[in-house]
């Protein structure tokens, strides 16, 4: 799928609505990592929908775009995706963390359209160097994005990996930071500040844009640019909100991993779609 | 012919193949007017290094990656086991001054683990050469094998002419009934030594150079346990490397030997010139030979004769 002048935002916003909602189901019967996912939910649904070259058609084919998803505990958001797309059957999110299926809190390459596992941060951005390498040596046109969480910024094999791709000038690569302003169990400004992050990856060399990650026509523009300076890496910094879409979450330390309830789950999905604030009895922080 | 010029010739004649280092030339000086884009040097970055490496892997290449021992398997060990051995990518660490080859160094530096930790990642094949002969007969049937592989890169030259290299097969040297010398590495030409050493008092010695350390010729192994004593002499940690493996190897079959190890026994070693740390450790064919001796009759032997061999 080619880049289009013009976005259906209002298709792409209920294509996310539909994506939060399996994010949702999947935070039960042992849960998974749901604030992260719904922060991550929209770029990574605006990548495939709109900008990447990847679909069911060439998943194998040399020629496609790459998306490597470094923060790896995100995955319920790029399975929500792979589903509304039609990449993956919805009836095998059921088989989230089911012995028979491979669908569990971190992406792995038995599911068709996952390019590498992932769940140790700061590994994909070499990865995905080294792919974007690749494809400089052979002239393709390819892109390769790398999804990194905020908190994984942390890791210092994230900055060697800034220097090495603006060394080998791999402006065919684009690392998108979630700036959803959590790690694990804290804010990131409380614990290991990043700011001003934008001027850090300028610093180093990228071409940086920092835009809001909920806003499909933000996305759109950002993406629209590409490659935004010759021979330099690409940094997209999307401020988005850990949670985002269930206000009763929304921006808690403590909700970064959910194991909801049934009936929990019931009044999360009324409450995505605006109707009420759920009450939440079950355990609030389980940290992982 | 050198380790680079078989690398030049691998890499020309195949395309596949990327010659990657983590800012280590040592070993691949002029290998980029040779290579152009195909040769990628990180930096100081040995992570970086092999999670490109698996970016590149991933698009059918077999990058052939190069960085100080100690560096390659521990700096970047989460990155070797996680992004080669996870996906079983046909990577090829290619480690500089493994063992006791770091010697002035100093304890940063000296990879003595390498083997215990390589060995331990699930689809890694390890392999350590006796010399520059042996080296260049088994790296292309390693770079050619498709899987991850962990290679002690030994440039020494002992003289010796190996036969040719078989993946999983050791090199038997002589056979012995009273004792068999298992062996790998740089040591292969002190344990020459010590061979002639034992040969001219009389006792019925046997060498293996066991080159590949996974997968591990067992059968090898399980015929040295026939003769009286079972000698095993490496550059490594006591734990996890070829002490470990010929004990694991024995308890797998259920059958036992005395088993005398050479080996750095919860130590690491005094840093200096290769002759004086084989010195001082007690290293050389001549204290191999002497201790052997001292195990096998009870007793040092004084005033043997010691033929002269290099380092």
């Amino acid at each position: 799928m080619s880049t289009r002048s013009i976005i259906d935002k209002q298709k792409l916003q209920q294509t996310a609505l539909k994506v939060r909602e399996h994010i949702v189901r999947m935070a039960t019967d042992g849960g998974c990592f749901v604030g992260a996912s719904l922060s991550a939910a929209d770029l990574i649904l605006y990548l495939y929908s709109e900008w990447l070259n990847i679909g069911k058609h060439n998943l194998d084919d040399p020629d496609r775009d790459y998306l490597f998803l470094s923060k790896g505990h995100d995955v319920p958001a790029l399975y929500g995706t792979f589903v509304e797309l039609g990449l993956m059957e919805k009836d095998r999110l059921k088989n989230h963390l089911s012995i028979d299926d491979n669908i569990y809190w971190h992406p792995n390459t038995k599911i068709p359209g996952i390019e590498f596992h992932s769940g140790s941060l700061g590994h994909l951005p070499s990865v995905a160097i080294g792919v974007a390498m690749d494809i400089k040596i052979r002239g393709g046109k390819n892109r390769v994005v790398c999804i990194l969480g905020d908190g994984e910024l942390n890791e210092g094999t994230c900055w060697e990996a800034v220097l090495v791709a603006n060394a080998y000038k791999l402006d065919n690569l684009i690392f998108v930071v979630d700036r959803n302003q959590f790690q694990a169990n804290m804010p990131t400004e409380e614990l290991i500040p990043l700011e001003p992050l934008h001027d850090k990856f300028t610093a180093f060399g990228a071409a940086v844009k920092r835009i809001d990650g909920h806003d499909f026509d933000a996305l759109h523009n950002a993406f629209s640019a590409y490659p935004f300076e010759a021979g330099k890496l690409n940094v997209v910094i999307a401020d988005t909100v850990r949670g985002k879409g269930l206000p009763s979450i929304e921006r808690r330390a403590d909700r970064w991993f959910c194991n909801f309830t049934a009936p929990e789950i019931e009044g999360l999905l009324k409450e995505l779609h605006g109707e009420h604030l759920s009450q939440l009895t079950s355990e609030t922080l389980v940290v992982r | 012919m050198t380790y680079e010029e078989l690398l030049t010739r691998q890499a020309t004649a195949d395309e596949r193949f990327i010659v990657m280092t983590a800012e280590n030339r040592a070993l691949v000086r002029n290998i980029h007017a040779h290579l152009g884009s195909r040769f990628i040097d990180t930096g100081i970055t040995e992570q970086t290094m092999i999670g490109a490496a698996a970016g590149l892997a991933l698009r059918g290449r077999i990058p052939v990656v190069h960085a100080l021992a100690s560096f390659l398997t521990m700096r970047a060990f989460e990155f070797v086991r996680t992004d080669a051995g996870i996906p079983n990518l046909p990577i090829k660490l290619s480690s500089f001054i493994p063992g006791f080859l770091s010697d002035g160094n100093g304890p940063t530096h000296q990879a003595i683990e390498d083997i215990a930790l390589m060995r331990g990642i699930p689809n890694m094949t390890v392999f350590a050469p006796a010399d520059e002969d042996d080296l260049l007969k088994m790296l292309p049937e390693i770079w050619n094998y498709p899987a991850p592989a962990y290679v002690r890169i030994n440039t020494q030259k002992s003289g010796y002419e190996h036969a040719p290299f078989e993946l999983g097969k050791a090199e038997i040297i002589a056979e012995g009934a009273d004792v068999t010398i298992l062996t790998y590495g740089l040591l292969f030409a002190q344990t020459l030594a010590a061979v002639e050493i034992l040969k001219n008092e009389g006792l019925s010695v046997g060498l293996i150079n066991m080159r590949s350390l996974k997968p591990i010729d067992e059968h090898a192994i399980l015929k040295a346990a026939k003769s009286n004593l079972i000698v095993t002499v490496e550059d490594h940690f006591l734990t996890g490397g070829l002490y470990t493996i010929v004990a694991e190897t024995l308890l797998k079959h259920q059958t036992t030997a005395k088993v005398l190890p050479f080996a750095l026994n919860e130590k690491w070693f005094k840093p200096s010139l290769l002759p004086n740390v084989l010195q001082h450790e007690g290293f050389t064919g001549k204290q191999i030979a002497e201790k052997i001796l001292g195990y096998t009759t009870n007793a040092v032997q004084q005033n043997i004769a010691v033929p002269q061999f290099s380092e």
